[in-house]
């Protein structure tokens, strides 16, 4: 067995370098084929009816008129007579036509009727929520009473925001060719391994007999690990009709019921002493996941920063809304936004620069020492010292300029994956993995760890993806685990292949296995450069039969055998600077920096890609993004993408990202990126906005109305 | 999306001929932008479409200093951001065009388009009308999310907004527009085009169901300083949550007549008749042109979620003006 790790830092010829992504040139050329771009010939197209109320109860249904409408090949109602409805768009029945137009036809003259039920669909306000609030939980550590009569400065807020959605470019869909005894579903998900068998066990169809193809997919943040109850609609219409059937989510159904961001709102008391300590925190938390209450987690809720002396309670609020699903990095920029908005408030009672409040109390962190390097840093890139200014002082004109911070962690350790690898004696190499590249580049660094190990070019490894069964199982990529997962087993791989390879050709070099190098494309006795054999002639040994190796990576394992290739657990620190037109409200960014550790980095360009656009997602969500319902109809209002407002490149002003490549965080080996970056922006940019104009606003996007309605309560600057 | 016939007729005679005497028959197609969304949704299902990009005549954008600014119904957003004589003369309109931040939009949305789209009222967009009320006859708008209707003309049920970006500018200017039916055509001033509608059946324009609007006339620019102002929230494709555009005739230093037209705050192009009044006589500074903002909303009736918008109309005429004057955009 050889040693498990990474070459040494000044070894490295591929690792670590600003390798463009291989799929580019295809994604850019529209090269590139996403699920939704499937079309198989024969293929049926699958429509919904969908519920237009909250909450309701199904009387009659009569699909009649659907099923003799020329064209419609099946008709299927999912949710008949008596059954209960509890949010709208979600399936009562299913039509599959011979072309969209005509399935969506068909839908409309299904007549359904309904025993409209009371719903409620807005959770902002906890006084209003009734008896939709579930059992609240409450957690005390230390004694927070005593706490805060012993502090010196204490505030209090109330924070809050809301519901977002996963807003897929893509939106979820499959086609599903169900053919005699097998099924083959084309699925835009994030999950290849963990599909087949979500459609074997409901389909009752043998996992084996269940094939998952896709080749890209066009956003999936985590709401793209099901094979959902369409898909399975989708599934059953297939086998009815002996057809393949296509079907993707319109898009305010994608909005609505395929995945949204909890909400979270809290009233937060926080308590320091005179020098900056904290000491105390209370709050007082609620929120919606849709019908099971849920919200934010209180278990990240103070985030990062741990007060000795805690009292936290949550109460969750059934909605009639669709279900949340995972949003990357789940909580976390929820309770982010919620804590760093209440310490910066207080912060500002103590008269402090919250960066000497943080620089303070980063003993109350799990990684004092880096996120103090981080925020030096981060100060440098702002110029933070020279800008900052203390809330109330003003400058002349309108337009107003502010500062703010926030910082993060999440875990990221890669998850169980297995590679298969295949030098063939022509010495071409393939690796295959059932993994997904959901935009993060994750075939191009298996392809880099290959290059790097083997002493080969990047683009000389074929990386195969994106099939089930035909690959060996990799996990979901989900937890930004994927990384790591597939870096891991393709390095094992990798070094088990160079192991037998060396075999094979050390006694044609007259040395030792174990004397023996892969590198700049050549197999070599180590010191004796002179002595080697190309990487084609060293493979040619093989004879005719190809080598194949198997590299696992096991998440849970500590077994010393397995090396230091991955770990968990990141920092990351981030600084907005905004300005806000006072007579306005209009909040734009000027200026973002973002640092961030994920170990060793693979390679930093993907790396920074991965932050950037995490930033524009967290920006977004600080100045426009919300799931907006009405309150009396039950229903989703900005089901489209005018008014479900995601920030354009106008929006984002400068980002500026830096990757923290000290030696001490590069021997921790491999460990996630793609959801820590997205935590903060809303705390640093909300917390701007309190610094440029002298008041908080309280609750997310910070739109005109929530500045202006803040500048009113301050007393009117603008009147 | 409904079945429906397309047709695409190169002459304007055709067209009308095509279109029918009922909305529900016809429905013409220019850019397009705004009608296959609405169609997608079911908001607008007419039998036929009728596609005028065929029509010569309602092309392209033409100025001659003496008569002013021809802008053919289909001259694009975009042709109008880049013609020089527009950017020069007429920034109000290019400012306006320049506000729909969509590449796509400004390069198939056109002029006669951007007059006739249908209101961005998320209750009409969802089926609902222009005066949606729930089951037991309550006002959706005025009990629900109001945040971007209107706080002024909003006195009758209509609380939508007008979405038109280049209604408040023309009107500013004095324009008029020519519309072409069986009978004939007519020119009438593009102040007059617009109306708040009284029951479903009403459309937001005076155009009934088989007439197209041709071309569009802006009268000599001369001395006129006009600009327009948005207030959004996005800098990406938004609907502008107030805009003000205004054109001044100056006089020695002083304003000798003044036209000021709020967009996004009324079911129509609001008119700012009074504020404009006041503002005659009077030089530009900072003083006059906030006392014209708040004339100009003096009126104003917000809803229970969008007061602020009143102050943004005001500040976006103050802006409009000092623009106009001071240069700046």
């Amino acid at each position: 067995m050889p040693e498990y790790r990474w070459p040494d830092r000044n070894e490295r010829q591929v690792l670590g370098k600003r390798v463009s992504r291989l799929d580019g040139p295809d994604k850019v050329t529209g090269r590139a084929k996403y699920t939704s771009d499937v079309n198989l010939a024969g293929t049926l197209h699958a429509k919904f009816l969908r519920c237009p109320h909250a909450h309701a109860r199904v009387t009659s249904i009569d699909t009649s008129a659907a099923e003799s409408l020329p064209g419609v090949k099946a008709v299927r109602v999912i949710q008949g007579p008596g059954k209960e409805v509890q949010w709208s768009l979600d399936d009562i029945a299913v039509v599959a036509a011979v072309d969209e137009a005509t399935a969506e036809d068909a839908v409309r003259r299904i007549v359904v009727e309904y025993e409209v039920l009371p719903h409620l669909v807005n959770e902002d306000d906890l006084g209003k929520a009734g008896d939709r609030t579930k059992q609240p939980s409450e957690q005390v550590k230390g004694d927070p009473d005593q706490a805060f009569q012993d502090a010196d400065a204490v505030v209090e807020g109330e924070y809050g925001i809301p519901v977002i959605t996963h807003c897929c470019l893509e939106p979820h869909g499959q086609v599903i060719d169900w053919s005699g005894e097998t099924l083959t579903a084309y699925q835009s998900t994030q999950n290849i391994s963990g599909m087949a068998n979500q459609f074997a066990q409901p389909l009752e169809i043998p996992a084996a007999n269940v094939s998952i193809v896709q080749d890209h997919v066009g956003g999936g943040y985590g709401s793209k690990f099901g094979a959902d109850s369409w898909g399975l609609e989708t599934a059953r219409l297939s086998r009815e009709t002996g057809r393949p059937v296509r079907n993707f989510l319109e898009r305010d159904a994608e909005l609505f019921v395929a995945g949204v961001r909890p909400s979270g709102f809290a009233r937060i008391k926080v308590g320091a002493k005179k020098d900056g300590s904290l000491t105390a925190w209370e709050a007082e938390s609620w929120g919606t996941s849709g019908l099971s209450g849920g919200g934010i987690s209180m278990q990240v809720l103070p985030y990062v920063i741990n007060p000795p002396n805690v009292r936290k309670k949550h109460t969750g609020i059934a909605t009639n809304t669709g279900p949340a699903r995972a949003w990357r990095a789940p909580n976390h920029p929820q309770t982010c936004w919620l804590t760093f908005a209440a310490l910066d408030d207080l912060a500002a009672k103590l008269g402090m620069d919250p960066l000497d409040f943080y620089l303070k109390n980063l003993n109350l962190t799990e990684r004092p020492d880096l996120y103090r390097k981080q925020l030096i840093r981060a100060e440098e890139l702002m110029g933070w010292r020279k800008k900052w200014r203390a809330r109330g002082q003003d400058t002349a004109g309108p337009v107003k300029l502010g500062l703010g911070l926030a910082f993060h962690t999440w875990g990221g350790r890669g998850h169980n994956s297995t590679a298969r690898l295949v030098v063939d004696p022509d010495g071409s190499v393939s690796i295959s993995m059932g993994t997904q590249d959901i935009g993060t580049g994750t075939t191009t660094v298996i392809a880099m760890v290959a290059a790097e190990t083997f002493g080969l070019p990047v683009n000389s490894i074929k990386v195969n993806t994106g099939r089930s069964p035909d690959y060996p199982r990799s996990g979901p990529s989900g937890g930004s685990t994927t990384v790591g997962g597939v870096c891991a087993a393709t390095r094992r791989a990798c070094q088990l292949a160079l192991e037998e390879l060396f075999e094979k050709v050390a006694p044609r070099l007259g040395a030792e296995p174990s004397e023996l190098e892969a590198a700049s494309g050549r197999i070599r006795v180590k010191g004796k450069p002179y002595r080697s054999l190309s990487w084609k002639q060293a493979a040619s040994r093989l004879g005719v039969t190809p080598l194949e190796v198997t590299g696992r990576n096991i998440s849970a394992s500590r077994r010393a055998s397995d090396g230091k290739l991955i770990d968990s657990g990141v920092a990351g620190v981030q600084m907005a600077e905004v300005s806000v037109d006072t007579e306005t409200g209009v909040v734009k960014m000027k200026k973002f920096v973002a640092i961030q550790d994920c170990g060793l980095i693979v390679n930093e360009k993907l790396a920074e890609s991965q932050v950037y656009g995490s930033l524009i997602m967290g920006i977004s969500s600080a100045l426009t993004e919300e799931r907006i319902m009405d309150e009396r109809t039950g229903s989703l209002l900005n089901g489209e993408m005018e008014f479900y407002k995601l920030a354009g490149l106008g929006d984002i002003g400068q980002l500026v990202v830096e990757m923290w490549k000290d030696a001490e965080q590069d021997a921790r080996g491999v460990i996630g990126l793609g959801e820590p970056p997205v935590i903060a922006p809303v705390g640093a940019i909300g917390n701007a906005v309190a610094n440029a104009i002298g008041v908080r606003v309280p609750r997310a996007p910070f739109i005109p109305r929530r500045v202006l309605a803040a500048l009113e309560e301050k007393g009117g600057l603008y009147a | 999306m409904k079945a429906f016939e397309y047709a695409s007729p190169t002459t304007k005679e055709q067209a009308i001929q095509l279109l029918g005497a009922q909305w529900e028959e016809a429905e013409v197609l220019a850019g397009g932008t705004d009608l296959l969304s609405l169609m997608k949704t079911f908001g607008a299902t007419p039998k036929r479409v009728v596609d005028i990009q065929g029509i010569q005549e309602f092309q392209g954008i033409d100025y001659i200093a003496s008569s002013g600014l021809r802008l053919g119904a289909l001259a694009t957003l975009s042709e109008l951001i880049d013609h020089p004589a527009a950017q020069s003369n007429y920034p109000s309109l290019v400012q306006a065009a320049g506000g729909v931040r969509s590449q796509q939009i400004q390069s198939f949305g056109t002029i006669g388009g951007d007059l006739c789209q249908r209101p961005r009222c998320w209750y009409f967009r969802n089926g609902l009308g222009y005066f949606p009320k729930d089951a037991s006859g309550q006002d959706l708008v005025r009990q629900g999310e109001n945040q971007y209707h209107a706080i002024l003309g909003n006195s009758g049920e209509a609380a939508f907004v007008s979405a038109s970006s280049l209604g408040p500018p023309l009107i500013a200017l004095g324009a008029t527009l020519r519309i072409f039916s069986k009978d004939g055509s007519r020119e009438l001033p593009v102040a007059e085009f617009f109306r708040t509608p009284q029951q479903e059946s009403d459309r937001e324009t005076i155009l009934k169901p088989g007439e197209i609007v041709g071309e569009i006339h802006v009268p000599p620019a001369g001395q006129v300083r006009n600009a327009t102002y948005e207030v959004r929230e996005k800098e990406a494709l938004d609907w502008p949550l107030a805009t003000a555009s205004v054109a001044l005739k100056l006089s020695e230093g002083n304003v000798a007549q003044a036209r000021i037209v709020l967009g996004h705050v009324a079911p129509i192009p609001w008119n700012a008749v009074q504020a404009a009044k006041d503002l005659a006589g009077k030089p530009i500074d900072e003083g006059t042109a906030a006392e014209a903002g708040a004339a100009a909303v003096a009126g104003a009736t917000p809803l229970s979620r969008n007061g602020y918008k009143v102050q943004l109309a005001r500040v976006a005429v103050k802006r409009a003006i000092l623009n106009a004057v001071m240069g700046g955009a």
